[in-house]
């Protein structure tokens, strides 16, 4: 029920962004989703990647500071208070977000919104609960 | 115009007799009190009746910056500590500071010398001595302290730091001598400036500038924004602190009050003594100091010594401006800073040994420094909130060992260039 996520840390450079996305492009990596939280000085891009292991594997050897974080990518229904929903139950369950994102499938009318929380197995528990759809790494890496 | 002519203004002769005789009572001090130098000469054969002219100094061993460091605290103190009537330290590169003391007689003898040094910028007793060194365990404040005292000026021990209040007190009470560093003072001038303060109809009338590298660029800079006389100072703690040598109104270097301090210019890379003018790191051996005695004190100031006799009558050699350092010791806002302080924070930090670069620049006449660090992936976390404490952690760690502010800027790997054999660890932007 997790899905790994890549993360690197960018300095605020020119170019530095088009270096991962040349690095993946390289290597046949294909990108899913995808975010940046940025800072003065610096910025961490998070991917979601069809193949996270190997991206991590050439990243890194491309020379990048690269972590694999596991996140959940939860199905939301594609209609006014559809996120508001999912995140009333992880509040319920006193769960903090450190951070999410979104993205649209291309075949069904759900986004799908990717969680990071500290307590994974926790929030994956009182999603599933409720009969929230959590996508499994497979399915996401797969769309 | 003197404080002490007769020392001031003594023959060659007559000093270097002084000096000779002097330096006879010091290594015998040094030899009977200090278990240190005891070892060290009876390790060379030397005993203090081997001591039978100047030139016999050179045979002696350097002390350097890590023999006080393996004797902290008091270790090489030659007096007992009820003797001791004073501490200052300096800061240290692993956290442990490099303390000095003094008895009464060092106390009176550093305040006769900076009042010569007061005297040389044209002080007298009716002068008003706005004192913005920092007072405290660095030797600056309390060191022309109690010598403005001496001569009998009127001090305002305003300290560093609060410059509004500095230049309100420096109107208010018509302060006519300014000691502090000479990046401060170029910061008050323009903070002045920007309050209108008119420097030309203010009593300003000379600045004693030292604790940091400085040229004749910003001479003329303060000298022209503040209206005064800009006169360089040297000193450093292990040797007594501010005033072991002041430049007099010639501005042609510094005097270095050869009465109690013996200078030698020597090569950084062989010890070897260098001849007059020549270019080299600046040992010094003091020759009337009590607690503290230290012989061939390597200071790692690079400099020259100037033998001509100078147009002010004083007989006392002069060292010229200090052009840099033989180690990788950086001088930022007056505070002592060496690169493996750095270092030290940053392995306490990872596991792993760190690429870090101290970026310095002056900024509004500000030092500045920011440390890089490369962002290892131990380090690393996929939440700006953890990478910021980190960054916070690591500034309030580098703060409390430096003693001075820093911005930590955290940088991808390999970022930082690495160079072949000994690495590079500062990039000095600052023009003096």
């Amino acid at each position: 029920m997790k899905v790994k996520q890549i993360s690197i840390f960018l300095e605020n450079k020119s170019g530095r962004l088009a270096q991962v996305t040349r690095v993946l492009g390289d290597n046949g990596i294909n990108i899913r989703a995808l975010a940046i939280a940025d800072t003065t000085d610096f910025g961490i891009l998070r991917l979601i990647v069809n193949d996270p292991d190997r991206a991590y594997r050439v990243l890194k050897e491309a020379g990048f500071t690269v972590s694999a974080t596991d996140v959940i990518a939860v199905e939301v229904v594609d209609k006014p208070g559809g996120l508001a929903g999912v995140l009333a139950v992880l509040q319920e369950a006193n769960l903090n977000i450190e951070y999410l994102y979104a993205f649209l499938q291309k075949a069904s009318k759900a986004a799908l919104v990717v969680f990071r929380v500290e307590q994974l197995d926790e929030a994956i528990a009182a999603l599933q609960a409720k009969g929230i759809r959590i996508l499994s790494g497979e399915e996401v890496y797969a769309l | 115009m003197y404080w002490d002519r007769e020392c001031e203004t003594m023959s060659r002769e007559q000093l270097e007799a002084l000096q000779l005789e002097r330096l006879k009572l010091t290594i015998e001090r040094v030899y009977r009190n200090v278990p240190f130098y005891r070892q060290r000469f009876t390790e060379m054969g030397i005993k203090p009746s081997s001591i039978r002219s100047l030139e016999d100094l050179r045979r002696l061993p350097f002390t350097t910056k890590q023999d006080l460091r393996d004797n902290y605290p008091f270790g090489l103190f030659a007096v007992p500590m009820s003797d001791v009537v004073r501490v200052h330290a300096s800061s240290g590169t692993t956290g442990k500071p490099t303390v000095v003391g003094y008895t009464q007689n060092d106390i009176d003898t550093w305040a006769e010398l900076i009042a010569r040094s007061l005297v040389c910028a044209g002080a007298t007793k009716f002068d008003v001595v706005q004192n913005a060194y920092g007072y405290g365990l660095f030797t600056g404040g309390l060191g022309l302290h109690f010598g403005a005292e001496r001569l009998g000026a009127t001090v305002v021990p305003v300290s560093g730091g609060n410059t509004q209040r500095q230049l309100m007190l420096m109107q208010d009470f018509g302060t006519t001598i300014l000691t502090c560093t000479p990046s401060y003072a170029l910061y008050m001038a323009e903070e002045g400036q920007k309050m209108g303060l008119d420097f030309k109809k203010m009593p300003l009338k000379a600045g004693i500038f030292g604790a940091e590298p400085w040229s004749e660029r910003m001479r003329r800079q303060l000298e022209e924004k503040l209206d005064l006389m800009a006169l360089d100072i040297y000193g450093l703690s292990e040797i007594m602190g501010p005033g072991v040598a002041m430049e007099c109104a010639e501005k042609q270097g510094m005097h270095i009050w050869e009465d109690h301090f013996i200078p030698e210019i020597i090569d950084p890379a062989t010890g070897e003594v260098l001849p007059p003018r020549e270019e080299g790191e600046l040992v010094i051996t003091t020759i009337t100091k009590e607690a503290f005695p230290l012989i061939r004190y390597r200071t790692r100031d690079i400099t020259r010594i100037d033998p001509e006799p100078c147009s002010c009558g004083r007989t006392h050699v002069r060292i010229k401006r200090i052009t840099g350092r033989s180690d990788d010791m950086l001088i930022i806002r007056g505070v002592n800073v060496f690169p493996s302080q750095v270092e030290s924070v940053l392995l306490e930090f990872g596991e792993t040994e760190p690429h870090y670069l101290l970026v310095v620049d002056r900024k509004a006449n500000l030092d500045q420094l920011e440390i890089w660090v490369e962002v290892a992936e131990h380090m690393f976390s996929d939440t700006v909130r953890k990478l910021e404490d980190l960054e916070h952690r690591l500034r309030e760690r580098i703060e409390s060992v430096l003693g001075i502010s820093a911005r930590v800027k955290l940088v991808e790997p390999n970022t930082i260039p690495r160079s072949e054999g000994k690495a590079k660890r500062v990039v000095d932007r600052r023009q003096i």
